[in-house]
């Protein structure tokens, strides 16, 4: 009866996986291994992959990079929050979120015009008599993008956990000997441990596959592995090529995390890795 | 006793406006075990933070060895505190716990081993380096915690309620275990308790608080016999506090009757608090006694019965082996040594009526002092 109870309850959740994420998984490995002509089992998708290679690497490695910037920037913000009163806290909280709240389209939109050789910040260069510069268009507008959009990612679960390192785990540090810099190498560091894997993987993960802000503000020489993707789909149209691709993406992604997650070395699991 | 080695000068505390210290005197020997007690929200533990650097005083110095340390902090100061529900690092094991204050000073990495082996046995923890701090038990946890503050050889060791979570079994083995340390390292150990017991039975010294100042400051055996106010009286152990007049030298006139007492000094006439220990009344037949009353209350406490006695409308405890029933006419016998005479506070009339009685009180006071942050 009571199994029968929770198997209802959780029967919507189990068809809408079965549905919008199994059977597409499936799909998707029919394609990769199959010939896009004849429709037949062929690894040759899987053996064209060697030639995006590069393109996944540089994917991977400006990902990581904003990853590391949003870590160096939001971890200041996530502390000083942290250690505000309450009220203040639940205000400052508010405003990381807010940018959340706008469409993502827009958001990387509207750095479009601030970084074009037109736009406000050449603008406001141009009257002090500097540039234009180029900005649009570079793999730094990339990553700029990519932080700008991710960075609550990196300051939530960041905050989350030095919110809750227990003050008197700090006294005891400094009954201890510690001045404030070795307080903070020898434990608050340590402690936030779990929220820095966390907010690190939660941006790494999107900024991976993300296509639309390397379409608007990279050039054509950045192309990552999520506009490849997408070109195999919308363009190119070889969807066999595009399902391997995103496979090979997938193992990247579940492969970083799993690595993480065991850096972390959380047995409790108190704000692991959430995605 | 020995040198002194602390001493809290003229000290006050306010937070938000509302004193939390008021005018604290008091000096710390060295070697020595001294207790500070009192209910929650007495300031001992705050007076305990200022000793340790966690707090500024509003006013007053703190001086250690002589030299005024109100502006080095706690990282510069040779003391080191066991803390309220122990604070271990939860990232390291035991052995990175207790080693954290070597590794801060960076002693050699032998010597680190050494000394974390040796305290290791001191505590009994012999074997447990590698052990997570969390499959630890409260005793255990309890243990490292203080290991973790003696490996570094503090002059100074600050404990700051450290039985409070603990069983009560648990927690007397532990107060040996805590006098034994102390005397055998020979370290100024001040501790902070609501437990008077714990105070009674550990301290070289008490210092009895209340309201942000100091009640009395003695050996644990003065504090309970020569209490000097209502306030002392009743917290520590029970008390029949009553109003009397000092006649004259060795001379007290209580319930209309004059009875012989040990204390002198007093102005004639002088209005006093009269104690008198529950457990020092003896039941005599009631026409043999100095006053008569009726038993109304009787709890077996194992050790001995609690007997509510009504003399003329007051209510007192008296603590003996010998039961009453209920209702049954008893006399009582008060030698001179069972009085005390103490001069009026400002805490006359507010303790040693025991008309509400009820058999919970033990229960009832700790309940309320555990609140205590």
């Amino acid at each position: 009866m009571k199994k029968n109870k929770s198997l209802l309850l959780s029967a919507p959740y189990i068809l809408w996986m079965l549905l919008f994420t199994l059977i597409p998984l499936g799909v998707m490995g029919y394609y990769a291994f199959t010939d896009p002509d004849t429709g037949r089992f062929t690894f040759s998708n899987i053996t064209d992959l060697s030639a995006y290679l590069p393109t996944l690497g540089i994917s991977a490695w400006y990902s990581l990079l904003s990853a590391v910037i949003c870590l160096i920037l939001g971890y200041p913000v996530a502390y000083f929050i942290a250690h505000r009163k309450p009220v203040t806290q639940k205000i400052l909280y508010m405003l990381v979120m807010l940018p959340m709240c706008m469409s993502f389209l827009l958001r990387t939109l509207a750095w479009v015009g601030i970084l074009e050789t037109n736009g406000i910040l050449n603008n406001l260069l141009g009257l002090v008599g500097i540039g234009p510069v180029e900005m649009i268009g570079t793999s730094g507008a990339v990553i700029l993008g990519m932080v700008y959009n991710y960075l609550p990612y990196m300051i939530l679960p960041l905050y989350a956990i030095i919110v809750k390192i227990d003050g008197r785990l700090i006294e005891a540090a400094e009954d201890l000997g510690c001045n404030s810099r070795q307080v903070f190498t020898r434990v608050v560091f340590p402690l936030s441990m779990p929220g820095i894997i966390s907010g690190l993987t939660m941006v790494f993960v999107p900024a991976v596959s993300t296509f639309y802000i390397s379409q608007k503000l990279g050039g054509a020489e950045t192309m990552l592995i999520g506009d490849v993707i997408e070109k195999q789909f919308k363009t190119s149209h070889n969807p066999n090529l595009g399902a391997a691709l995103s496979l090979l993406l997938m193992l990247l992604v579940l492969g970083c995390t799993n690595m993480m997650s065991r850096f972390g070395g959380d047995e409790d699991g108190e704000g692991g890795v959430v995605v | 006793m020995s040198k002194e080695l602390i001493r809290l000068q003229n000290l006050t505390m306010e937070f938000d406006g509302e004193k939390v210290l008021d005018g604290i005197n008091l000096y710390f020997n060295d070697k020595e075990f001294l207790t500070l007690l009192g209910p929650s929200g007495c300031g001992k533990t705050t007076t305990l933070r200022i000793i340790g650097g966690f707090q500024n005083p509003t006013s007053g110095d703190v001086l250690f060895d002589g030299k005024r340390i109100n502006d080095v902090p706690p990282y510069e100061r040779q003391i080191n505190t066991v803390f309220q529900r122990y604070a271990l690092f939860p990232h390291l094991d035991v052995y990175d716990n207790i080693a954290f204050g070597l590794k801060v000073a960076k002693l050699p990495k032998d010597e680190i081993h050494q000394r974390v082996h040796e305290i290791l046995e001191v505590v009994g923890l012999k074997g447990y380096d590698h052990r997570s701090v969390d499959s630890l038990s409260g005793g255990q946890q309890q243990r490292v915690a203080i290991a973790r503050a003696l490996v570094n050889r503090p002059k100074v060791l600050l404990l700051d309620e450290p039985l409070a979570a603990l069983d009560l079994r648990l927690r007397k083995d532990m107060q040996n275990e805590l006098k034994r340390i102390q005397q055998a390292m020979g370290i100024t150990f001040i501790y902070v308790t609501h437990d008077q017991e714990e105070a009674l039975s550990m301290s070289d010294t008490v210092v009895v608080m209340d309201k942000g100042r100091i009640q009395q400051v003695g050996r644990p055996e003065d504090i309970y016999n020569e209490p000097k106010n209502a306030f002392v009286a009743d917290f520590i152990g029970e008390s029949n506090i009553l109003d009397g007049i000092m006649l004259a030298d060795y001379k007290v006139k209580f319930f209309g009757r004059t009875f012989k007492c040990l204390d002198a000094g007093f102005a004639p006439n002088e209005p006093v608090d009269v104690v008198i220990r529950p457990e020092d009344i003896d039941f005599v037949p009631p026409e043999e006694g100095h006053l008569v009353g009726t038993v109304t209350s009787v709890t077996f406490k194992g050790l001995n019965y609690d007997i509510i006695v009504d003399f003329k409308g007051f209510k007192w405890l008296i603590q003996t082996t010998d039961f009453q029933g209920v209702g049954s006419t008893v006399g009582i016998r008060l030698n001179p040594e069972d009085i005390h005479i103490m001069h009026k506070s400002a805490y006359s009339g507010l303790f040693g009526d025991y008309s509400s009685y009820s058999a919970e009180y033990d229960e009832l006071t700790e309940d309320a002092a555990d609140e205590e942050e």
